[in-house]
């Protein structure tokens, strides 16, 4: 396919060799005429010649000149303006050369005047198409499908015309006049598509008068112009005796008149056209969200400006004091900061005071008033408070010179654009609370993975036992822990604590716990005295509402001994392969951090027992017990013992996801809300 | 949902406490309010803890840290009416070791006599 540009170059081309072919066999024909030789040429091949250049032309026009587009109607008529004045100008030039040589024998010559002729031809032809090609730009515009279909009738009548006009007419022919007429209406029913007008603002309205009257002069001073050869010698060619020439002048004129018509009808309400349009820009303008990281000010400043120039107030000021978002704005104009307070006082002393909320959200705090003032510059004011969220956070108040200035369309439009403004306001706020909620869980997440380093990151099972754990947090941190330290080759510690509460706090003295724990049990300390000095250094760091239960286990591998001790811990289930019994180890205990004094020691039971091989020793935080169904009932000690009971014959692994899935299968997954962990320890 | 009720009484002199429904970490505040009350307003308190469905950690960690000012300030101070539930989480945490705990409020006015 040829580019745009390539097609305008083509017709351009074109279009000077259809004019020069066009030219040529006319004043051949002419020339033979004047000298009695008979010409070969019937005036057919003329006429295509001429079809063909306007051919080129409408393509030149069509592909040259864009859409109608709001902002460039005026240039489009610029345009028009432009050919007109080239056609014009060269025809005076034409004009001019006539009158210098008016009497010598050049002047006179017919095939030069001919040869002028035809240079004004294709001038005027091609102003005419320019201009057509722009009334269709500006007729299509907002076009509806009828419009569009009308048009290309239209269009398709018009081209046909061309067609008609291969086979010379004379103007005052029937079929001539007929096909005129048809094309006249049709011309005459599309002018009436001058939507763009209303787009124009008042300048823009005077210069398209200017310009559409210029093109009316222009045609009518060619019209002449032809006339004016058409009296001074004979022509080879009428160009009036061209139906499609003809329709389209009328086309032009018609169109003409009516645009001016219908501008200068329109001049006087430009204004009210013009206000409203810009209180939609503005509108829009306040509805748009402001993007986050701006100030809020912004909105304020468009608000009061679009308010202002809204109503026409001579003067405004808008005042906004919100502490709890720490903004504070006052704004003015054409107004002393200084006379808010005094006008203030004259509106609350005014005795004509029109309160416009309705009846039902009359509250005091928040009144919209229209009232009439004394003894300041100003005489009618308009005052409207700026809520966000149903707070009032400021006033805006408009001012004018006059009683009673302000209308119920004014106020309807300040209600708009004030309550247009909150919402703006009202989203710029959310949209930063959401980033900064956004900024937390961000935090959480990191919290999260920070703790889960915290939990030893896989239990190596060794020659005594097979050990495995599962832990999971009810929010993104938790407060349970466990670790494993290996104190020489026959003896392991364990521990399994809980935080008490949940959520960061629990994190944080989790996160003690393990310092305690790591630090401690390399002392290779005897359960007790592990569990006092732990209890002695998390005095020193745990909330006063907070403690942390614990169960502490030292396992001697040579011996099949386990020493224990139990902080406030749930009972660890223990089960016994060789009795195939399950139960609790129901030893004395305290919570570490709940007696913070030297007394502690006094409340720690060291227990023992030897274990056999296979019997499975289960660790757990109260998230499992305490965990609860629909009915609110808990799991309990004693589902879960015998969910041990039931699953003891298989590995660690086997066994905590046998508890669990008991325990889902109770209570539903959906409604645990308590951080729980599972430690499974089977000796070999 | 937490219920705080309390009564005075003036002879014998005690301060009744009664505690309803469930303790968990938001609502242990209002639980910690009613006990700070309790020990500004008298020597001898009895709570009730027979309406007492649920206590979670964060509630056991106000009875906790009161204990200490108990002693301190000299303050007698019994719980009774558990239900067995609630009870045992006082038990496993070896709150009961610290805290009198009683039956039912004949005994818990017999202890603080």
């Amino acid at each position: 396919m040829i580019s745009q540009k390539g097609i305008i170059r083509l017709s351009v081309i074109l279009g000077i060799i259809f004019w020069s072919l066009f030219t040529i066999v006319d004043l051949m024909a002419l020339f033979s005429e004047l000298n009695g030789i008979a010409f070969g040429f019937p005036p057919f091949v003329s006429n295509a010649m001429l079809t063909m250049f306007i051919i080129s032309l409408i393509l030149f026009y069509r592909f040259n000149i864009g859409q109608a587009e709001s902002v460039n109607f005026v240039d489009l008529l610029w345009r028009v303006f432009v050919s007109g004045l080239i056609a014009t100008v060269v025809t005076l030039c034409i004009e001019f050369f006539f009158t210098v040589f008016a009497s010598s024998k050049v002047g006179s010559n017919t095939l030069v005047i001919n040869f002028l002729y035809h240079v004004n031809i294709g001038l005027v032809i091609a102003f005419l198409v320019s201009t057509f090609i722009v009334w269709k730009r500006l007729i299509l515009y907002q076009k509806s499908k009828t419009l569009l279909a009308t048009w290309q009738l239209y269009e398709y009548a018009l081209l046909g015309t061309l067609i008609f006009d291969l086979f010379s007419h004379d103007y005052q022919d029937p079929a001539f006049l007929a096909v005129y007429g048809i094309l006249v209406l049709i011309g005459l029913y599309l002018s009436f598509n001058l939507k763009w007008i209303a787009y124009l603002n008042f300048k823009q309205k005077w210069r398209s008068i200017l310009f559409v009257l210029l093109v009316v002069i222009y045609i009518w001073y060619f019209f002449k112009t032809l006339m004016f050869f058409s009296e001074k010698v004979q022509l080879v060619r009428d160009l009036l005796d061209s139906v499609f020439i003809l329709a389209l002048i009328t086309f032009i004129i018609i169109y003409c008149v009516i645009a001016l018509l219908v501008i200068l009808f329109n001049l006087p309400t430009t204004s009210v056209f013009e206000k409203k349009l810009e209180e939609a820009v503005n509108f829009q303008r306040l509805s748009q969200s402001i993007p986050a990281g701006e100030s809020e000010e912004k909105v304020y400043e468009i608000l009061l400006d679009s308010s202002v120039s809204a109503v026409y107030s001579e003067a405004a000021w808008l005042q906004i004091s919100d502490p709890s978002k720490n903004v504070e704005v006052t704004l003015t104009h054409n107004l002393d900061k200084e006379l808010i307070p005094v006008i203030t006082k004259a509106v609350n002393n005014s005795r004509f005071k029109k309160i416009l909320n309705s009846d039902f959200d009359r509250n005091p705090k928040s009144l919209k008033i229209s009232a009439n003032l004394k003894n300041v510059n100003f005489r009618s004011i308009l005052q409207f408070p700026v809520t966000v969220k149903g707070e009032k956070i400021g006033v805006l108040a408009l001012l004018k010179e006059v009683n009673d200035g302000f209308n119920r369309e004014m106020v309807d439009i300040i209600d708009t654009f004030v309550n247009q403004a909150s919402i703006s306001v009202e989203n710029f706020r959310l949209l930063n609370d959401a980033i900064v909620n956004e900024r937390y869980k961000e935090e959480l997440k990191i919290a999260n993975r920070v703790q889960n380093k915290l939990l030893p990151e896989r239990l190596e099972p060794c020659a005594a036992y097979d050990i495995h754990a599962y832990s999971q947090a009810a929010d993104e941190v938790g407060g349970d822990y466990y670790d494993v330290y290996q104190l020489d080759e026959e003896r392991t510690a364990l521990i399994i604590g809980d935080v008490s509460g949940k959520g960061t706090s629990a994190a944080f003295h989790m996160a003690q716990m393990k310092g305690v724990f790591q630090s401690l049990v390399q002392l290779d300390l005897d359960p007790k005295e592990f569990l006092v000095h732990a209890n002695n250094a998390l005095s020193r760091c745990l909330e006063s509402t907070s403690f942390i239960t614990v169960s502490f286990f030292v396992i001697d591998s040579k011996k099949k001994k386990v020493q224990f001790a139990r902080a406030g811990h749930c009972p660890s289930l223990y089960y016994s392969a060789e009795k195939g019994t399950t139960e609790y180890f129901k030893n004395r205990g305290l919570g570490l951090g709940i007696l913070r004094n030297f007394n502690f020691h006094k409340y720690v039971q060291v227990n023992e027992f030897t274990y056999q091989a296979k019997d499975v020793l289960v660790l757990y935080t109260d998230g499992i017990t305490e965990a609860c169904n629909d009915k609110k009932e808990q799991f309990g000690f004693d589902r879960l013992q015998s969910a041990l009971t039931k699953h003891a014959d298989q590995s660690p692994g086997a066994i905590q996801e046998g508890i669990i899935n008991d325990l889902y299968e109770f209570c539903g997954k959906e409604s645990l809300n308590d951080d729980y962990t599972l430690l499974i320890v089977k000796f070999n | 949902m937490i219920k705080i009720d309390n009564h005075i009484n003036d002879d014998p002199a005690y301060y009744q406490l009664s505690i309803g429904g469930e303790v968990d970490a938001s609502s242990s505040i209002h639980l910690e309010e009613g006990l700070k009350n309790a020990m500004v307003a008298s020597k001898k308190i009895i709570v009730d803890l027979a309406e007492l469905e649920y206590i979670s950690s964060a509630g056991l960690g106000v009875f906790m840290s009161i204990i200490q000012d108990l002693e301190n300030e000299g303050i007698q101070f019994v719980i009774y009416g558990m239900a067995p539930k609630v009870n045992e989480v006082f038990e496993i945490l070896g709150l009961n070791q610290l805290i009198t705990i009683k039956k039912d409020k004949e005994e818990a006015l017999e202890a603080i006599k």
